[in-house]
């Protein structure tokens, strides 16, 4: 290796976790490559219409990361990029790449769209899944980045018979390059992140399921797109024979997945239970009569975190029917043009039901080209076709340096996606830490332009957002009023304001308009807001100097019926914009250093993972641990689902961190008090009497979660009664009394999916089965049973619960309304349960029953006060965004990872702490940070020293002065205001002022309304 | 068509404004009479904005924020209850209309509820007809800060 690893990392593949590793490296100081195959970035998220649990819009999230990534100084976008091979080492990589030709410049391109108007030939739209046509000359989404045209080789006229180029002539940029060649590049990067997703499992050739031979079979990701408001029907719910509203539509389950007979995927796809109740709740949503939603699945996997309760709100709030069963067969009905789907009822009985439309939740696989692909570049798949990796390295391949997150890592939604991505790009980045900063430029943010002074002149930007907005309010009308009112300098309508090209766009309208206020009519603040106040700052103007208008969320999508009295509503919003944003003036932030250390509360595997994810790349980390010893729950474990002992893998960890410097560990330690805030923490330690103060940039919460203790089943009474973490003590120390055990049995969601603790444990499937399979090791003879309710072994585990199958334990599943019986006597426990097969009771004499007992997250009211993170009713801690934030609070600096968030196995907890180790670098490497320009500030002269502020606010933030001329009179600090306004609504004397939301502002909106 | 009221909303940032923008996410239809004025906490509104509000002719309030102890900062939507319950009195005791001024605490994820009494609060506002009793013939008296 080179003395100075390269700075650089090369990210292969632009879907959600490639954007997020590459945002990760490129925020802490590496320059990436992206390279994407496609002709944009954005992977299979931007083809989702919702995301579950919280049913929010996929795109809407997604494009603020997707134009960052886009405008990013250090990040190169390579698409149509094909990998070839990568030489070299763990930082020093040579990566040969092929870019095919676009036959469009992409430095030229306006992505006018007169290429694609006049473009005469029309093919399969595959962005939405064939649905409808699309031309030759096309752009892959509206939003995509970059927004440029392409030409799709295979349909254009020019390039398959040398005749044409309509869009060469039409094009007024002179974009187009009919005669554009391959090329082939090397890069030079220092590690490689392999994120190339996955592709849906395709059931053409399932004929029993009818898909392909009628056209109201279609897959989840087919449906998907005919829910997207940007999809072929523009949102309206119908089915694609005639066009009708369907009234009764059928999801079939493990379609591809948990399927060894119609393919060849073992695995559970994880992902699918989650969409098709998603889309079941969204499809009712759409539909303008009651619409029948009925899903067939094999045992309803919701193990995430808020799933059981997506789950339980289908059923009860919903009304979405669920059906235990396989279909046996689909089959058109050619008068009625219904496809009737035969089915055996959980009472045995054949059945035959009539459905409008029938969804096919297809699994996620590797195709064989990419497992061809990874076979050249050295990197080995596990048995179902994934990226081998180890539970203790959940992110590094095979190959050294080459590190792997998302799909390609194995079937997984978005949030666990996320978190693999901050892994692997933490793991690539430490690789590298001597080479950071050394390939990358600063952020060029243009000095700011004085405005005060200046007369106003306002530019009003509003937003169709496709038909969103468009197709409701009349936005060309809203357009046209805004001109009409004062100070008004500048008006106009884009069909995506999100897109990074309206950006530049924009941005550059106010350059040359010299605009000095600007107001955004388009969707939410809360999530566009910060895409827009940078627009800003790249114009040079100061970003505080912006009023977002809601004609979306607020307006055009709950007044779909009122198209008039919607616009005038937009109009009457954007007067009260204009009116606020004349009175806005410029805010500034105060600049604060970092402190360059971080704190991590619990040391169990998350913690102890997280601290030396930090250390590793030279920030000083403190573990504060409750116990006298590291190691937390994983001290009770015997083996991962991949067979590896943990004992002598958790003995590594600690004797690295313990071995590491830039570790202190505080054993039998308590946070007494905790003062400060991003970037300057200031937290007492108590540790065997003697109390220590800590500073610290930055916060990790792990503090771990427990087994709860069942008070059920006997257990507590009759000592053949024992948990599973018992168990586990027990396979772990060798006890020869297990071996001799004739009857053993487990029963699952023990204090789990139960009224009063609601959520799924996602852990205790595998871990049963597991323990199953080392018991039926100990003593083939044994005869082992599982009770349960449904069979949660997402993912690969599934290969868990099929051997166990094969290895004689009888699984067998009860209800809630049922649960099993258990009778001690002297001689067994004597277990009764209702047989789901038999429909008879069946009584199991047992010599040892283990309850799959529930994880409980450490409640710790203290600690969510002392750092001011919220808490969920299941007392998990609540992360900043369920999809694309999960190891991160609301409040900058602290971090979540590890069972205080969810339930999770110890690959997953690993891979949660090097993602919140992630973000923390990022937060780290940048060695300053800007406090928010919303706060408060006091006039002096007319404050009149009542203290009245100082005693509300809970933050502290103001104070009276103690000396100086202005003893007596408030001053708020900064960098601890929270701009909340509380102390500014309860001024009597009027002396303070909220910044961004001052009185007059907010008066001359009321004025204005 | 018939007389609509107005309407001025007064929503916090973390919880009603974000119910309300999750009740546009699932296409929640709801009367278009409410005007949103979006601040950070709903202890950032002073009674002095419902009181220019009604002088400047609007026919009804809704001040809505986080449910009592959910404040995303703390506790100040404790403060701004204490504060409406007093002035709702204060302008009841004056002689306005019980129903005038409308409060909730809808959660961000609490999108139903949201457009439930959006339609509720349009409804009784509309059942009172204009509001004639606080509105001021001319506007401008109050001189900006």
């Amino acid at each position: 290796m080179k003395t100075q690893p390269t700075g650089a990392v090369l990210v292969a593949g632009g879907g959600i976790a490639g954007i997020q590793a590459a945002l990760d490296l490129a925020n802490s100081g590496y320059k990436v490559f992206m390279v994407e195959q496609k002709a944009a970035i954005g992977g299979v998220m931007a083809m989702l219409d919702k995301t579950f649990p919280t049913n929010d819009c996929a795109m809407c999230i997604m494009s603020p990361k997707l134009v960052e990534v886009g405008r990013h100084p250090n990040i190169d976008i390579l698409t149509m990029t094909d990998i070839e091979a990568i030489e070299g080492v763990q930082g020093d990589f040579k990566v040969s790449v092929r870019r095919r030709p676009r036959y469009v410049d992409l430095g030229k391109c306006i992505a006018c769209g007169l290429c694609a108007e006049k473009c005469p030939k029309k093919v399969t739209d595959t962005y939405n899944q064939g649905l409808i046509k699309r031309k030759a000359a096309y752009v892959l989404y509206p939003q995509a980045v970059p927004l440029k045209y392409v030409i799709d080789e295979e349909a254009c006229i020019y390039l398959q018979k040398g005749k044409c180029g309509a869009c060469a002539k039409v094009c007024p940029a002179g974009a187009i390059r009919l005669d554009e060649k391959e090329t082939r590049q090397t890069l030079q990067v220092g590690a490689v992140i392999l994120a190339p997703g996955y592709k849906a499992f395709d059931p053409t050739g399932l004929n029993h399921l009818a898909y392909g031979l009628h056209p109201d079979v279609m897959t989840s990701l087919e449906f998907e797109r005919v829910l997207s408001a940007s999809g072929p029907y523009g949102g309206h719910l119908m089915r694609p024979s005639d066009r009708r509203e369907p009234h009764r539509i059928a999801w079939l389950q493990c379609v591809g997945s948990r399927d060894q007979n119609r393919c060849a995927n073992f695995y559970c796809s994880a992902v699918c239970c989650m969409y098709a109740i998603k889309q079941a709740i969204i499809a009712k949503e759409h539909s303008e009569h009651p619409l029948e939603c009925t899903i067939f699945y094999m045992d309803m996997r919701t193990h995430g975190k808020g799933f059981e309760d997506c789950y339980n709100e289908a059923r009860h709030k919903h009304g979405v029917r669920f059906l235990r069963t396989r279909v046996h067969t689909v089959v058109p009905d050619q008068e009625s043009g219904l496809l009737s789907l035969r089915y055996l009822s959980e009472q045995g009985h054949v059945q035959v039901e009539d459905f409008d439309m029938v969804i096919l939740s297809v699994g996620l696989e590797t195709p064989p080209d990419l497992r061809g692909w990874a076979a050249n570049l050295g990197v080995e798949l596990s048995p179902g076709g994934f990226a081998r990796i180890d539970d203790f390295k959940p992110t590094a391949t095979s190959r050294e340096g080459i590190y792997v997150c998302g799909a390609f890592a194995g079937p997984k939604d978005i949030p666990q996606s996320v978190i693999e991505a901050g892994s692997a790009a933490l793991c690539a980045g430490a690789d590298l830490s001597a080479g950071r900063h050394t390939l990358t430029v600063r952020a060029e943010v243009p000095p700011e332009r004085d405005v005060r002074g200046e007369p106003p002149r306002v530019g009003v930007f509003v937003c169709h957002c496709g038909i969103n907005i468009g197709g409701v309010v009349d936005v060309p009308a809203v357009r046209d009023f805004a001109r009409s009112l004062p100070n008004v300098a500048y008006v106009a309508d884009n069909m995506y304001s999100c897109s990074q090209d309206t950006q530049n766009i924009i941005s550059s309208k106010i350059r040359e308009e010299n605009l000095n206020r600007i107001v955004v009519a388009a969707c939410s603040p809360k999530t566009h807001e910060p895409l827009f106040q940078e627009t800003l700052a790249v114009a040079g103007i100061n970003k505080y100097l912006l009023e977002f208008v809601n004609i979306r969320n607020q307006d055009s999508w709950v007044h779909m019926n009122q198209p008039e009295l919607a616009t005038a509503k937009a109009k009457d919003l954007v007067r009260m914009a204009v009116a606020k944003v004349l009175r806005l003036s410029p805010l500034r932030e105060e600049l604060l250093n970092i402190s360059q250390a971080a704190m991590v509360v619990g040391g169990g595997v998350s913690g102890m993972a997280a601290a030396l994810a930090l250390a590793r790349q030279g920030y000083p980390a403190v573990i504060v641990e409750r116990e006298g010893t590291l190691g937390g729950q994983a001290r009770h474990l015997f083996k991962t689902a991949k067979g590896d002992p943990i004992a002598a893998r958790l003995a590594g960890l600690i004797a690295e961190v313990e071995a590491d410097a830039r570790i202190r560990v505080y054993l039998n330690a308590k946070l007494t008090k905790v003062e400060g805030f991003v970037g300057n923490f200031k937290s007492t330690v108590a540790a065997n009497g003697v109390e220590t103060v800590i500073e610290h940039g930055v916060a990790v919460i792990a503090s771990g979660g427990q087994e709860a203790q069942p008070t059920e089943y006997l257990f507590g009474r009759d000592e053949r009664v024992i948990t599973g973490l018992e168990l586990d003590r027990r396979l772990k120390a060798g006890d020869p009394g297990l071996a001799k055990t004739r009857t053993a049995v487990f029963i699952q969601c023990v204090g789990s999916r139960e009224p009063e603790r609601p959520y799924c444990s996602r852990i205790c499937c595998t871990h049963s089965v597991l323990a199953a399979l080392h018991l039926k090791e100990l003593n083939p003879e044994m005869e082992v049973f599982v009770l349960y309710r449904d069979i949660r072994t997402y993912g690969e585990r599934e290969g868990l619960y099929r051997r166990a199958r094969e290895k004689g334990v009888v699984f067998i599943r009860y209800d809630c309304e049922q649960k099993p019986q258990v009778k001690a006597t002297s001689e067994a426990l004597e277990i009764t349960i209702m047989d789901h097969v038999l429909r008879r009771p069946l009584l199991i004499p047992a010599d040892l029953l283990t309850l799959a007992s529930a994880i409980v997250p450490h409640r710790d009211e203290q600690l969510a006060q002392f750092f001011k993170v919220p808490m969920n009713a299941d007392g998990f801690f609540v992360e900043a965004h369920v999809k694309l934030n999960p190891c991160a609070f609301a409040t900058d600096g602290v971090f979540l990872c590890g069972l205080a968030h969810y339930p999770k196995p110890i690959d997953e907890s690993i891979a949660q702490a090097q993602a919140a180790a992630s973000a923390a670098t990022v937060l780290l490497s940048q060695q300053t940070i800007r406090t928010s320009g919303t706060t408060a500030q006091a006039d002096v002269r007319m404050c009149s020293g009542c203290g009245v502020c100082v005693s509300l606010c809970p933050y502290n933030a103001p104070s009276l002065k103690t000396d100086g001329p202005q003893a007596g009179k408030a001053e708020i600090n900064p960098a601890l205001c929270k701009g909340c306004g509380l102390c500014v609504a309860s001024c009597r004397s009027g002396a303070l002022q909220l910044q961004g939301f001052n009185d007059a502002q907010i008066m001359a909106m009321i004025e204005a309304a | 068509m018939d007389w609509q009221p107005k309407i001025i909303a007064f929503f916090c940032n973390w919880c009603t404004y974000g119910a309300a923008d999750l009740a546009g996410v699932s296409r929640l239809q709801y009367p278009p009479n409410i005007r949103v004025i979006r601040v950070p906490c709903s202890g950032r509104i002073s009674p002095k904005f419902i009181l220019n509000a009604l002088r400047n002719g609007a026919d009804g309030i809704w001040v809505s924020g986080c449910h009592p102890g959910d404040c995303h900062y703390i506790e100040g939507n404790f403060y701004a209850r204490r504060k409406f319950a007093l002035l709702k009195n204060l302008l009841e005791y004056m002689g306005l209309e019980p129903g005038r001024i409308q409060f909730s605490w809808i959660s961000s994820a609490e999108s139903t509820k949201f457009a439930a009494t959006a339609q509720q609060v349009t409804e009784a506002i509309t059942a009172l007809g204009p509001a004639a009793n606080f509105v001021k013939s001319f506007s401008g008296l109050l001189v900006e800060a």
